[in-house]
This record gives C-alpha cells, sequence and structure tokens, in this order.
C-alpha cells in the first residue's frame, strides 16, 4: 500500500519535472541566441553519449574505449541522409558520392534511427570477437576499433569524402529533438537498469566469474549493453553533426571519448543522474572557460589572451577532481526524489514511507 | 621492386621497429610494475624533443649536451608525474588512474601549446646523424642505422639492470606482489619512482631519435607513436620487454613494407597497427611473449 503510493508520487513528481522541463525547453528554443541554444544542445547531446557509455564502463564493467568511433558512424549517416542533393554535390566535388546515396534524400528521424542501428552492427559484429577480452585489453581493442572506423572514413572518400569531411549539414538538431532523445535515452537506459537484466549486468560489473557461476550468460549481456551503448553513441553522433553542421574524421579522435569517459567519471561510474548533472557542467564549464582563450580587459590593465590556456586550465580542473573527489559527484549513488525532498523539509515525506 | 630497394625499405622498417621497441619498452616497465596504461607516456616523449630543441636553440648548447640534459629532465618529469598524479591513486580503481593518465596527457600537451605555441618547429639534426651512407647503390641516412644499435645498446643494459642488480630484483618483486614485496623490505614507492625515471628517460631517448628520424617537433606529436608503441608493447605481452622489442620491431617492419608494398593501402597505415593488434589479441589474448594470467576466484 505504501510502496505503491511512494511510487506514484515519485511517478508524479517526474511528470511535473517533465512538463516543467517541456516548458523551459520552448521557451528557451524561442527565444535564446544561437550561441546559447548550441550550448545547451550539446549539453543534451553529451548526455546521451554519457548515458550510453556509462552503461557500457559504469553498469557493465567493460572497459570500452569506442564511442568516439561509433559516433561517426552515426555523424555521417546522418549528416549523407538528411543533405539535400545540391549540398552532396558540392561537398564531393573532387569524387562523386556513391549512386544510391547521391539521390536519397531522408527525413532526420530515421536518418538518425538508422545511424545508431549502423552503429549498433558494427558494434554487435565488433563485439562478439573483441568482448572476450578484459580490462585494459578490451580498452586498447576498442580504442583501435574506434580508430580503424576513423582511417576507414578517412580513405573511402567517394562515400565519406575523406579527410575533407562533410560541410554544411542542414542543422536540423534543436532544442526538442536533443532534449527529447536525451530523456527518451534516460527513460530506456533507467529501465533496462531496473530490469533482471540490469541487476545481470551490475553482477558481471562487481564480478564476472561469480556471475557467470550463477547462470548468467556473460557474452548475451556484454554485447546486449555494448551494442545498446553504441546505438545511442551513434544517436548522439548524428545529433551532434547536424547540431555543427561540419564533420570530418579528425573530429572523431580518442580525444571525443576521453571527453565523454571524464563525463561519466565526474558524474560517478554507475550514477545515472550523476552523469546528466556532470554533462551540463562539463560542456558548460568548456564554453565558459573559453574567455581565458580571449583578451581580459580589467579597466586598468589588459590581460592578453593566451589560445589554449582554457585547456589547460580545464585539464588542472580535471586533475583535482580525480585526485580529490575519487568517486566523482555522486558515486554510484541517485540523486532521487526522496534525497531531494529530505533536504528541503526536515519532515519525512510520508509516515514510515520512505525510511525502509 | 628490386632488391636494392627491399634492403632500402627493410633498413627503414628496422630503424622504425627499434624506436617503437625503445618506446615500447618504458610503456613495458610502468605497466608491468603499476599495472597501468601510462598514456602520458607520449606527451612525455614529447617533452623530451622540446627540452633538446631548446637546449640547442636557445642556450646554444652542443647537442650531445643538450640531448643528455634533455635526458634528465625527461627521467626528473617522469618521477614528478607519478608522484602527483600516480601515487595519490595507488589504492583507487583502475580506471581513475587511467583517467589521471589522460588528465596528465591532456595538461602536457596544453601547456606545450601555451608555452611554445602549436605551430610545428623544425628540430635541428646535427650532420653526424644526416650524412648519408652508401652500400653499393643504396644509399641510406647514417641515422638509420645508429637507432637499431642505440636501441640494442640500452636493451642490454636494461637487461642487466632489471636482471642483475639489487634495483631490478626489486622491480621484479613489486611487479608481482606489491605487498609481499614491501613486507620483504623493498621500498614500493623508490622502485616505482626508480623504473618511472627509467621509462620516461627510453622515451625521452625514443622521442629524440624520433625527432631526428622525422625532424619537425608539435604539441601533439607524442599521440600517435605513443599509441602505436603501446600497442607495440601488448602485441609482445605487455610486461615483457623482449616482448616489447618483438612487438616494436614487428610493427615497424610491418608498417614500412605495408607502405611499401601495397602502395594503395597507404592511407591506411595508421591502421594497421590497430589491426595487427586486434588479430594478435584474438588469438593470444596476452600477446605474443606474455604469460597466461590465472582467474582470480
Amino acid at each position: 500500500m505504501n510502496k505503491k503510493f511512494k511510487l506514484s508520487n515519485n511517478m508524479k513528481l517526474n511528470i511535473l519535472l517533465l512538463l516543467i522541463l517541456t516548458v523551459i525547453i520552448i521557451i528557451a528554443q524561442e527565444n535564446l541566441d544561437e550561441y546559447k541554444l548550441r550550448i545547451l544542445n550539446l549539453c543534451a547531446i553529451y548526455t546521451i553519449l554519457g548515458l550510453s557509455l556509462n552503461l557500457i564502463n559504469g553498469f557493465t564493467g567493460l572497459f570500452s574505449l569506442g564511442h568516439a568511433g561509433f559516433m561517426a558512424i552515426g555523424a555521417y549517416t546522418t549528416a549523407l541522409l538528411t543533405m539535400p542533393i545540391a549540398v552532396k554535390e558540392k561537398n564531393f566535388f573532387m569524387v562523386p558520392l556513391i549512386s544510391p546515396l547521391d539521390k536519397i534524400v531522408w527525413p532526420f528521424l530515421p536518418s538518425l534511427l538508422l545511424g545508431g542501428a549502423l552503429a549498433a552492427i558494427v558494434a554487435f559484429l565488433i563485439g562478439a570477437p573483441v568482448l572476450r577480452l578484459k580490462g585494459d585489453y578490451l580498452a586498447i581493442a576498442t580504442l583501435g576499433f574506434s580508430e580503424i572506423i576513423r582511417v576507414i572514413f578517412t580513405n573511402t572518400q567517394r562515400l565519406t569524402n575523406g579527410a575533407l569531411g562533410l560541410k554544411d549539414i542542414p542543422n536540423k538538431t534543436n532544442l526538442y529533438w536533443s532534449f527529447g532523445i536525451a530523456i527518451l535515452t534516460l527513460i530506456i537506459i533507467v529501465s533496462l537498469i531496473n530490469s533482471s537484466y540490469g541487476r545481470a549486468l551490475k553482477a558481471i560489473r562487481e564480478d564476472e566469474i561469480a556471475a557467470e557461476n550463477m547462470g548468467i550468460n556473460l557474452f548475451k549481456h556484454k554485447i546486449l549493453a555494448f551494442t545498446m551503448g553504441a546505438f545511442f553513441a551513434g544517436i548522439g553522433g548524428g545529433l551532434l553533426g547536424n547540431l555543427i553542421g561540419t564533420i570530418d574524421p579528425l573530429m572523431f579522435r580518442f580525444f571525443l571519448t576521453y571527453n565523454i569517459l571524464l563525463i561519466i567519471v565526474l558524474g560517478g561510474m554507475g550514477s545515472i543522474t550523476g552523469t546528466i548533472v556532470s554533462s551540463f557542467i562539463i560542456t558548460i564549464s568548456m564554453e565558459v572557460l573559453r574567455f581565458l582563450d580571449e583578451r581580459i580587459n580589467l579597466g586598468f590593465v589588459t590581460i592578453k589572451g593566451i589560445p589554449g590556456l582554457r585547456m589547460v586550465i580545464f585539464s588542472l580542473l580535471l586533475m583535482v577532481v580525480i585526485l580529490f573527489f575519487r568517486n566523482g559527484l555522486m558515486g554510484a549513488k541517485e540523486l532521487t526524489w526522496e534525497v531531494v525532498l529530505k533536504r528541503f523539509s526536515k519532515k519525512p515525506l510520508s509516515k514510515g514511507g520512505i525510511q525502509q | 621492386m628490386t632488391f636494392e630497394m627491399f634492403l632500402q625499405h627493410l633498413a627503414n622498417g628496422i630503424s622504425l621497429g627499434s624506436l617503437y621497441a625503445l618506446i615500447a619498452i618504458g610503456y613495458t616497465m610502468v605497466y608491468g610494475i603499476l599495472r597501468l596504461i601510462n598514456f602520458a607516456h607520449g606527451d612525455i616523449f614529447m617533452m623530451a624533443t622540446y627540452f633538446a630543441f631548446f637546449g640547442i636553440m636557445t642556450f646554444e648548447m652542443p647537442w650531445y649536451i643538450s640531448f643528455i640534459i634533455a635526458i634528465i629532465l625527461t627521467g626528473i618529469l617522469g618521477i614528478g608525474v607519478e608522484r602527483i598524479a600516480y601515487k595519490p591513486l595507488r589504492t583507487s580503481p583502475k580506471i581513475s588512474i587511467l583517467i589521471s593518465a589522460i588528465g596528465v596527457s591532456y595538461l602536457l600537451e596544453n601547456l606545450c601549446i601555451v608555452l611554445f605555441n602549436g605551430k610545428p618547429k623544425p628540430f635541428p639534426t646535427p650532420n653526424v646523424f644526416a650524412d648519408m651512407v652508401r652500400i653499393g647503390n643504396i644509399s641510406i641516412q647514417r641515422l638509420t642505422f645508429i637507432i637499431p644499435v642505440v636501441t640494442i645498446i640500452l636493451l642490454v643494459l636494461l637487461s642487466y639492470l632489471v636482471n642483475n642488480t639489487k634495483s631490478g630484483m626489486a622491480m621484479r618483486a613489486v611487479s608481482k606482489d606489491q605487498e609481499t614485496a614491501q613486507l620483504m623490505g623493498v621500498d614500493v614507492n623508490n622502485t616505482i619512482s626508480f623504473t618511472f625515471g627509467i621509462g620516461s628517460m627510453l622515451a625521452a631517448i625514443g622521442g629524440l631519435m624520433w625527432s631526428l628520424k622525422f625532424p619537425q617537433i608539435q604539441p601533439l606529436m607524442g599521440v600517435m607513436p605513443g599509441l602505436k608503441c603501446f600497442i607495440a608493447a601488448v602485441i609482445g605481452g605487455i610486461g615483457n620487454i623482449k616482448g616489447a622489442v618483438i612487438g616494436g620491431f614487428l610493427l615497424g617492419i610491418g608498417e614500412i613494407l605495408l607502405v611499401a608494398f601495397l602502395q594503395s593501402l597507404t592511407g591506411y597505415r595508421d591502421a594497421f597497427a590497430f589491426i595487427l593488434l586486434i588479430l594478435i589479441l584474438l588469438f593470444k589474448p596476452t600477446g605474443i611473449m606474455g604469460e597466461k594470467i590465472a582467474e582470480k576466484v
């Protein structure tokens, strides 16, 4: 009785939050300037990417560094499918695009989904042999695969325009898409984690051998997490490509994976809410720190901007976080309504309903 | 392709391979003792070339003195990195140390961009290295012969150090089991610092040779070689010095021959290392010379 009440209470609060968020998004999309919109979009996209990498690394304990590769697949698929024919011709002036693709123009959503699906298929094919490896070996093999994908994209000029990259990708990404998909990703991943699959994944993370002895099919669960993570990475990549408007293979170097890794480590490996919070913190602070690169006028003295100082400060902050807050912001904990509400009221929410 | 050309490519492959081997040894030593992929190794290698560059260009030192100072400074830098970024995390989960390594790598790269700006600088090559040697019909830069010789000398010195000295024994003990080694009276902290110092100095020598061979230095130059040398170490069986050398040569020679014989695949040069890595990991998950790791329950 109590439990049911609590659940619906949570649900109500969730729906309320969702409604408030929707209103904020609508207002933001209509009123904010392009720069701020871009940052907000990036926050949502990094949330998607962070959640998907956290599913693989944080919840399943598979040390994968292949996210940039999957993102590249999604970004290129989405970009190639959504580009108008004229833009395609302009982009591929050196060598023409291969034949069926140069005539096809798809709407945004199916392109995104196909991008995600292709990333998932590649992840499945890669995962089958590679997921036998463990720890560092898995990390380096997945890193290797993402680099191979990048090198292939650099060299298949008729498909990807090679090192020149793609320009003038239609800016289909807006706050509705990015936040909508971020919320959808959140719902899907949370329900996966709270299902019996999720418990199996956590069991694998804690102790693989013990999990296997309990009858958990290691391979099936690992590949599920890996493929699903890659699917969302592909979608995140697609959103990113269509937000920025230009992509090239150099964008998808392993630095990109590191950035997402930082998000999940700062947020706490194995914490969903932590990932969301830190996606916003990292994306926004990367922008806020941009002033360091520019000229600072303090009235009486002008400090000459030093290009690159932003990244120095950023990496220093990262070191501080890793050295002094080892479990990230949240550890493996979640920010739940109980925790939030307890902060605001000293009284228990419903008598005896919460403290178990 | 004539036989002479093949020999020329082979010589190139061997010199690149010995460069990889040299840097891979540093990786393997650090990994063997700390079980840590030192992502900053490539950047430590890059710092060494900048130290030498400024020694020669700004302080107008003769190249050999500048090189020696650069190697020593790099060793100190390596020890510093270990003390600041890895030591406090020794008991925390592996991923934290890895992130810390990535952080150090970021920091060194960006610090270099801020301090020395990102533009590539030409590295001065002393004539001793640049002169051409003619053998029959082929002419090869003297450096191509010097690099493997340097690698072999260092390898001999290193295996003497590891197998026949007290510090070497301490290193082996720490790599087997840190806690037990400590109980046996081994100063674990000093041993780890020592290993980092040696590993970084090897990286420095590798970096200097690298910038003599490819005489252009820039802040991100360590990234790709760093990654490839790590792969060389993994291919050979990480933690094993002989393995690192085998892996390095395999990678270097393979890469050059791929480019030489299958020119259409030149663009895939950087993928070669990764493909080789994945193939070898699939058949021998711990590398060519790697020991089988028993699973602990």
